[in-house]
């Protein structure tokens, strides 16, 4: 079950390959107030945004960085059919990012005349490949998907970037998106600027209109980026590269992906 | 004490800029509407002044769930109040002294205010917006806004209406 779960996540994450998988975490609101507020996350793969009609997302890379910088668990953590739930109390004051980190490697090899293709944690890898295999080529992939709630004023200490992977650091705060304003990003790749990154920013309910109206998006040379909100709702934001940095040794590239949920609020 | 102090300092300050006029009288009523619907919760209200930037220059008022049996239990759902709470609200330690209030049933509340008191320090000679906003539960969200000039010539009243969640509201400046 756990390595059926893994493949469909290898297949989502190679998403802009061919296929249309999109995965996403989903909180219940961004922005909260109170004693102690808690925030409720769908995350999950599918076609539609935000719908649960395809595959759950493995919550093992769950990370949850508090507003103070340190990692907090999420709680009432479940695996369900079509999708995974997690709930975050927010004991502290500020901006929580919300994560789901996944490393791994897709390989391809032949086996007796066959090609053969394999997806698993970089552990699994020599496991599993035969001895006998010939042309193997591993990649490895790092992906993150995630969002940001905040209680009460946002805050940026939970923003500071890890430096691994694609990363999305705040001109414009995550959680101050507003119809009719203009909104400004920046993309990093390995905590440096990633410059001409193309971006896929959809906005969810796409069950109820014919077409998805995606807008296509690249990152200038500060890996910048600006988008003016016309509607309020969910977006969510996809984006990949590649790079040779592997610290897999039989990995010769390395697949990065993004992807990361915001809400736009109405004026 | 020392707070103390540099607000009568603060109050000097603002009212020597009339002279010896005495400090503008600000009054503010909000009507809120009496709704024929089957469930039926008094709305949150938010007032405050902004400046054409829409920077809250001051607070006059929020009234939202007070009592109950968690003190903070209300405060849950002050991020309905849109506007106000991503001008000010959010930034703010609730409740705020003087601002917060138990919210209000249908009918006419007055507020009033003389232009020396603290909350009126950071208003400059220059134009404004009155602005009430009120959000319900299970129902909607209204802002009326009423523009006027700081500090007052005359006594002027000016009045605009909501449609939905608020009734009349005026501002009467002199």
């Amino acid at each position: 079950m756990t390595r059926f779960l893994l493949s469909a996540l290898a297949v989502a994450v190679i998403g802009t390959t061919g296929f249309a998988h999109k995965v996403w975490l989903r909180p219940s609101q961004t922005q909260l107030s109170g004693a102690e507020p808690w925030v409720t996350v769908d995350a999950a793969v599918s076609n539609d945004l935000f719908y649960f009609n395809h595959f759950p997302l493995g919550l093992d890379g769950l990370v949850i960085t508090a507003p103070d910088g340190n990692q907090v668990e999420g709680e009432n953590q479940s695996v369900g059919k079509y999708r995974s739930v997690f709930d975050v109390p927010l004991h502290q004051q500020g901006t929580y990012r919300i994560a789901i980190v996944n490393g791994g490697v897709f390989a391809s090899y032949e086996q007796g005349g066959q090609r053969r293709r394999f997806r698993g944690s970089i552990e699994s890898l020599e496991k599993e490949i035969p001895a006998d295999a010939t042309n193997l080529r591993v990649t490895e992939r790092l992906g993150r998907i995630e969002t940001f709630v905040t209680n009460g004023a946002p805050t940026d200490e939970a923003l500071k970037p890890t430096g691994k992977g694609v990363e999305l650091v705040p001109v414009s705060h995550p959680n101050d998106l507003y119809v009719g304003e203009e909104s400004t990003f920046r993309l990093l790749v390995n905590g440096k600027p990633a410059k001409g990154l193309e971006i896929e920013l959809i906005r969810g309910g796409t069950r109820y209109r014919d077409a998805q109206d995606e807008v296509h998006l690249t990152t200038d040379a500060n890996g910048e980026f600006s988008v003016t909100w016309s509607e309020p709702g969910m977006y969510w934001l996809e984006t990949s590269t590649e790079d040779k940095e592997t610290s897999v040794p039989q990995a010769t590239s390395r697949y990065l992906s993004y992807a990361a949920t915001f809400e736009v609020l109405p004026q | 004490m020392k707070q103390l102090f540099l607000l009568a300092l603060m109050s000097v300050a603002v009212s020597s800029v009339s002279a010896d006029d005495p400090p503008p009288r600000i009054e503010v009523s909000v009507n809120i509407p009496r709704l024929n619907v089957s469930e039926y919760h008094r709305p949150y209200v938010a007032v405050w002044i902004q400046d054409k930037n829409r920077k809250v220059v001051a607070n006059l008022a929020v009234w939202y769930q007070i009592r109950g049996n968690n003190k903070d239990e209300g405060t849950k759902w002050l991020p309905d109040l849109r506007q106000w709470w991503r001008r000010s609200g959010r930034s703010l330690d609730h409740p705020v002294d003087g601002v917060s209030g138990a919210t209000r049933p249908a009918g006419e509340h007055t507020l009033q205010f003389t232009g020396d008191e603290k909350r009126f320090a950071n208003m400059r000679r220059g134009d404004y917006e009155l602005v009430v906003e009120a959000a319900r539960e299970v129902g909607g969200r209204e802002m009326v806004q009423i523009p006027f000039s700081w500090p007052p010539t005359k006594t002027s009243t000016q009045t605009q209406s909501g449609e939905t969640e608020l009734g009349d509201v005026s501002l009467t400046i002199r």
